[in-house]
């Protein structure tokens, strides 16, 4: 058999048993009735304890929502989701909320343990005082489970440089002001159909904020998970660094296996003044669904980073191997003079999976910058879009941009597809594309093997080679991680 | 005991008839030439010893130490001993060429039950090696085969041999576009090999590359047979009198 159909067939028998992060967490749930209305809205605001201003908020978001149509431009087909029968409200069940690791529910620990997130902040929240930070680099932890934020490392060393790093439920609380100034500046609560929704219901996510001239001393990280059955997920999550500042924030995602589809509808909005710096990188893993093409993660998610500042810069890197779909462009809105707007992303389907994704970015200040670097794989029978808009404003003079796009084909039954959008509106811009579509070929199998590689590791070598240029943007552990879900994702276990 | 042993071996790709029963024998530490004009299956015979998929064996046996070749992987094979010089030596784009090498040295490490080698060990071989083969240093960093001249690809296979050390050398026409100093270069990479547990397929249109690499035995491929065998001096005569003559006489 040619050694490509055979890389086939074992792409196909992937999912079966690929997805590792399967499992489902019995705790206690504190579950809203299906359904929205104002009332499920009220009851969200009601269960956060929310001021007024922000249930108005929310129910102007939701009356606009009401005038909406989910769009349907994407390159993604899904029979019509039934937004009355989710859950918009999960909880885990407790008293009060956890003051510290030891309060949070045992089963929750175990299961995020079985993630390999990084909790052993536990032993120092549990008393150690001051044993952070010493030897390896920290990483600071939001996790994040259906609807609510269930554990927040690290937060004492964090407090000391300044820096907020919190459920967005209790900067609500804590800090009201910076929430009310930044919610919903950089995507508004009407900006599209589910992004309205999000601003409507959405239940936790992280915040952000670095103080002025901070560079944050560590990593900061929010891992989400879908754990209920029919539960949406609809996080929010708000970083602001004022200038001269520094933050890197990463976002891990898994939910459990389960054959209906899921909905996860969540709000990124970044905020860079003067000389500041955001570099947000996404491993996103949902269930991607079974190899006929049941159940997985609807992921349609809005990301925008505004670069308020002159010479302030937002970097997108993203590795996108889960969901079924994926509907996404995190954007940048080059506002201040001489700002710089990166996106690197690899995007893997496999089996029935569809991913339409890529990015935008706005030219308004003077001399701004971007950079798009987007790598594509395709396997099994799944659809991979490229979808970007590079548009420059009048008074962008010099703006510059450079696109790069290449996709990977393993077999021929799957799709690959790049839709780029260009508007300049300035005659000093420079906006450059470059474009390429591969296959993984019989003879770079063969090279491999004769060397004695396996057919296993040949792909792997031959896919991270291709992913390189974005991988290499990834922080250290993260790089280690995207590179084993790469081999997850388009293999499972071949022999 | 012969180290390879070919019998009546048949191939087609295709559905086509390349290979009409070759019939060969390469002792331990002998080096043998094949030699023919284009088209007569000797490329195919490099290919469906390596166990490329494309080919389709039809008919015969390959042993190799006494094991059934044709019945592995080839990577099994690799992992036996068997390295095959590509004609055209594969790009892979990404791929760093230290990186690749030492996961091939690896593998081929782990199939035998050796322990592997870390990245600096690997790195002072490979440096050592790459020197030896009057290969820039900097081509261990750059992408396997990406942007490589036509000899620096040739040269790069050698390397490889020389740090996978195989037990059967196949080289592919590894000679064809090679400068007078180059095919120096690669005969001298693989005479170092030479030794009781070292022996070579040299594939070859010209008999240049002999001079600096003497082989044992000559065979002539035509028309997918061997057509004739023999000594180092059937390679002069070839060049002198052509092919069809070797077929007559």
């Amino acid at each position: 058999m040619p050694a490509v159909e055979e890389t086939l067939e074992t792409v196909r028998t992937a999912t079966q048993t690929g997805y590792k992060w399967g499992f489902e967490t019995d705790v206690e749930m504190d579950l809203a009735p299906k359904g929205l209305s104002e009332d499920t809205i009220r009851l969200i605001s009601e269960r956060k304890g929310e001021p007024e201003w922000l249930l108005a908020w929310r129910l102007k978001a939701y009356a606009a929502w009401l005038q909406m149509e989910e769009p349907h431009w994407a390159k993604v087909e899904h029979p019509p989701i039934d937004y009355q029968g989710i859950h918009y409200y999960a909880a885990p069940k407790r008293k009060s909320g956890p003051k510290s690791l030891d309060e949070v529910d045992p089963e929750l620990l175990a299961m995020y343990e079985k993630l390999g997130i990084p909790l052993r902040e536990r032993a120092i929240l549990a008393g150690v005082e001051g044993a952070d930070g010493e030897d390896r680099l920290p990483v600071a932890v939001d996790a994040v489970f259906d609807s609510v934020s269930v554990a927040t490392t690290f937060q004492n060393t964090l407090r000391k440089a300044g820096v907020i790093f919190c459920p967005i439920s209790e900067a609500v609380r804590e800090h009201p002001e910076l929430v009310a100034r930044y919610l919903g500046s950089v995507v508004p609560a009407g900006d599209n159909f589910f992004a309205a929704l999000n601003s409507a219901v959405f239940t936790d996510g992280s915040f952000v904020y670095i103080p002025k001239g901070v560079r944050c001393p560590m990593e900061l990280s929010t891992y989400f998970r879908i754990n209920a059955r029919n539960t949406g997920q609809f996080e929010r999550t708000l970083i602001i660094a004022e200038a001269g500042s520094y933050v890197s924030y990463l976002e891990g995602c898994t939910a459990p296996m389960r054959d209906e589809n899921q909905l996860h509808a969540a709000v990124v909005e970044l905020v860079a003044m003067d000389d500041a710096q955001i570099k947000y990188s996404t491993v996103q893993n949902w269930y991607p669904g079974d190899a006929a093409g049941r159940g997985g993660i609807y992921n349609f998610v809005t990301k925008r980073g505004a670069c308020r500042g002159a010479r302030s810069r937002i970097s997108w890197t993203q590795v996108e191997t889960g969901s079924a779909i994926t509907w996404k462009y995190p954007s940048c809105i080059l506002q201040g003079d001489e700002s710089v707007g990166e996106f690197y992303s690899v995007a893997v389907t496999n089996n029935h999976q569809q991913a339409d994704t890529g990015t935008k970015m706005i030219h308004i200040g003077r001399n701004t910058r971007s950079t798009i670097v987007s790598k594509g794989i395709s396997a099994g029978h799944s659809n991979n879009t490229y979808r970007g808009l590079v548009r420059v404003q009048p008074k962008a003079s010099g703006a510059r941009n450079y696109t790069q796009c290449d996709s990977l084909l393993i077999g021929d039954q799957c799709g690959a597809h790049t839709v780029p959008y260009i508007e300049s509106r300035n005659p000093t811009a420079k906006v450059e594309h470059e474009a390429t579509t591969s296959k993984i070929a019989d003879d770079q199998l063969f090279y491999c093997r004769q060397r004695g590689l396996s057919e296993e590791d040949a792909v792997n070598l031959i896919v991270n080679g291709f992913c390189k240029d974005v991988l290499k943007e990834l922080p250290m552990e993260f790089a280690v991680e995207a590179q084993k879900l790469l081999a997850v994702s388009l293999e499972g276990s071949v022999g | 005991m012969a180290s390879l042993v070919i019998r009546n071996l048949r191939a087609a790709i295709d559905g086509k008839s390349i290979l009409h029963g070759i019939d060969l024998q390469v002792g331990a530490g002998e080096v043998h030439a094949i030699m023919g004009p284009n088209g007569s299956g000797k490329s195919t015979l490099g290919y469906v010893l390596a166990g490329r998929e494309d080919y389709e064996v039809t008919g015969g046996e390959v042993l190799f130490d006494g094991q059934d070749l044709l019945a592995m992987e080839p990577e099994a094979r690799a992992a036996a001993g068997v390295f095959l010089a590509f004609q055209a030596p594969v790009e892979l784009p990404g791929v760093g060429n230290a990186n690749f090498m030492r996961t091939a040295v690896n593998a081929v490490r782990r199939a035998r039950g050796e322990p592997e080698l870390d990245a600096v060990t690997f790195l002072k071989l490979a440096r050592a090696e790459a020197k030896r083969l009057a290969m820039p240093e900097d081509m261990l960093k750059r992408n396997v085969n990406v942007g490589f001249s036509g000899g620096e690809k040739k040269r790069n296979e050698i390397l490889q041999m020389g740090l996978l050390r195989p037990r059967l050398a196949i080289l592919d026409e590894t000679d064809s576009g090679l400068d007078i100093d180059a095919l120096r270069i690669v005969a001298e990479g693989v005479n170092a090999l030479r030794g009781p547990d070292f022996s070579a397929l040299v594939i070859t249109h010209h008999q240049r590359l002999l001079n600096n690499l003497v082989p044992d035995r000559v065979h002539v491929l035509l028309g997918g047979r061997i057509v004739r065998s023999g000594g180092p001096e059937l390679a002069r005569e070839l060049e002198a009198t052509g092919y069809a003559a070797a077929q007559a006489a």
